[in-house]
């Protein structure tokens, strides 16, 4: 049992993307249907919702991706792992 | 790209200084925007000829950019709006060269470019409300909140930087190992996404920084409401919009 810090970083990685892309998974599809909704009442106004859209999406995103960096900090540059 | 996203290949060394093949790709593409803005300027005409008509349609984007956003006239904050923006471009574009890894996927550019931006937000705070003004807004709603406001200009920041870092550095890893897996065509949708995902990238670290400059700035330009007519312009749409909305609904 000397790799047991490695295995334990190993599953704390993959929960920490699979959980943090659950949220964001969520808020994007909310984000997007309510986009969809806007566009569908008022077509003329495409461009300012369609930009909105992005930004806001890349926003969201924003928590998934601290979950990746988290995992991907585990994985390669651990801090409790000797190297 | 080697194995960690977390450290990077040294090309060569000079004396104590270590320089990466990052920086070497950051002061090429520096190189070429600043060759390419010399090359585009260097003779301006009345009459615009095709490479002219590019470069105004350019400059006038980032300009209705920044006057939507921060609501000011534009002139002062271009330069570093539109350098910032540009330069992000092309360093998310430069991994579609082979060999060539982008710049901002690395935690350090990443952290000068959202530095600068802190640093500028504070040199604009200060310049329009003078030092006393610009320590008053962090006392904005109550004394109370002078803490949670200082920490909030370094979490902000740092946000900036894991967003930049995060998105362009996954892309980059994902690539890789799509194409450690499958070998020819298939990582193509893949830098096609990444593409996207570098304008969209390049596009809200611009407006991040356009609406934290535009914070700092803020109150000063409220006190004299002279450029400040699109609210008034926005608002009967809406409000037709609103009406039509109702009768839909009513019928």
């Amino acid at each position: 049992m000397t790799y047991i810090v490695e295995i334990i970083s190993i599953f704390g990685a993959a929960f920490a993307v699979s959980f943090g892309a659950l949220g964001p998974a969520l808020a994007e599809g909310r984000a997007v249907a309510a986009a969809m909704d806007a566009l569908a009442r008022q077509p003329e106004a495409a461009g300012v919702v369609s930009r909105t859209l992005f930004v806001g999406l890349a926003m969201i995103e924003t928590t998934a991706i601290y979950c990746l960096v988290i995992a991907l900090l585990l994985l390669f540059a651990n801090p409790f792992v000797a190297a | 790209m080697n194995g960690s996203p977390f450290d990077q290949d040294i090309v060569f060394q000079l004396g104590p200084v270590v320089v990466t093949d990052v920086v070497v790709t950051t002061w090429f593409i520096m190189i070429v925007m600043v060759m390419g803005s010399m090359w585009l300027t260097h003779s301006l005409n009345f009459r615009p000829d095709k490479k002219q008509a590019v470069l105004e349609m350019t400059v006038s984007i980032i300009d209705v950019q920044i006057r939507d956003t921060m609501q000011t006239p534009p002139a002062r904050y271009r330069a570093l709006i539109g350098s910032i923006f540009l330069f992000i471009l092309f360093a998310n574009w430069s991994s579609l060269l082979p060999g060539v890894d982008p710049p901002t996927a690395t935690l350090e550019t990443d952290a000068a470019l959202a530095l600068i931006v802190l640093v500028a937000t504070m040199g604009h705070g200060i310049r329009t409300r003078g030092w006393l003004g610009y320590l008053k807004t962090f006392t904005e709603p109550t004394w109370v909140m002078i803490p949670i406001n200082v920490f909030e200009q370094f979490t902000r920041t740092f946000s900036m930087i894991i967003r930049l870092f995060g998105n362009v550095m996954s892309g980059v890893f994902i690539i890789s190992i799509v194409l450690s897996l499958a070998g020819l065509l298939i990582p193509i949708p893949l830098m096609a996404l990444d593409l996207l995902t570098g304008t969209v990238q390049a596009y809200i670290f611009a407006v991040l920084s356009m609406v934290f400059i535009g914070a700092a700035i803020a109150e000063s330009d409220s006190a004299n409401n002279t450029t400040n007519d699109k609210p008034t312009a926005v608002k009967p749409l809406t409000s037709a919009a609103s009406i039509n909305t109702n009768d839909s609904s009513n019928k």
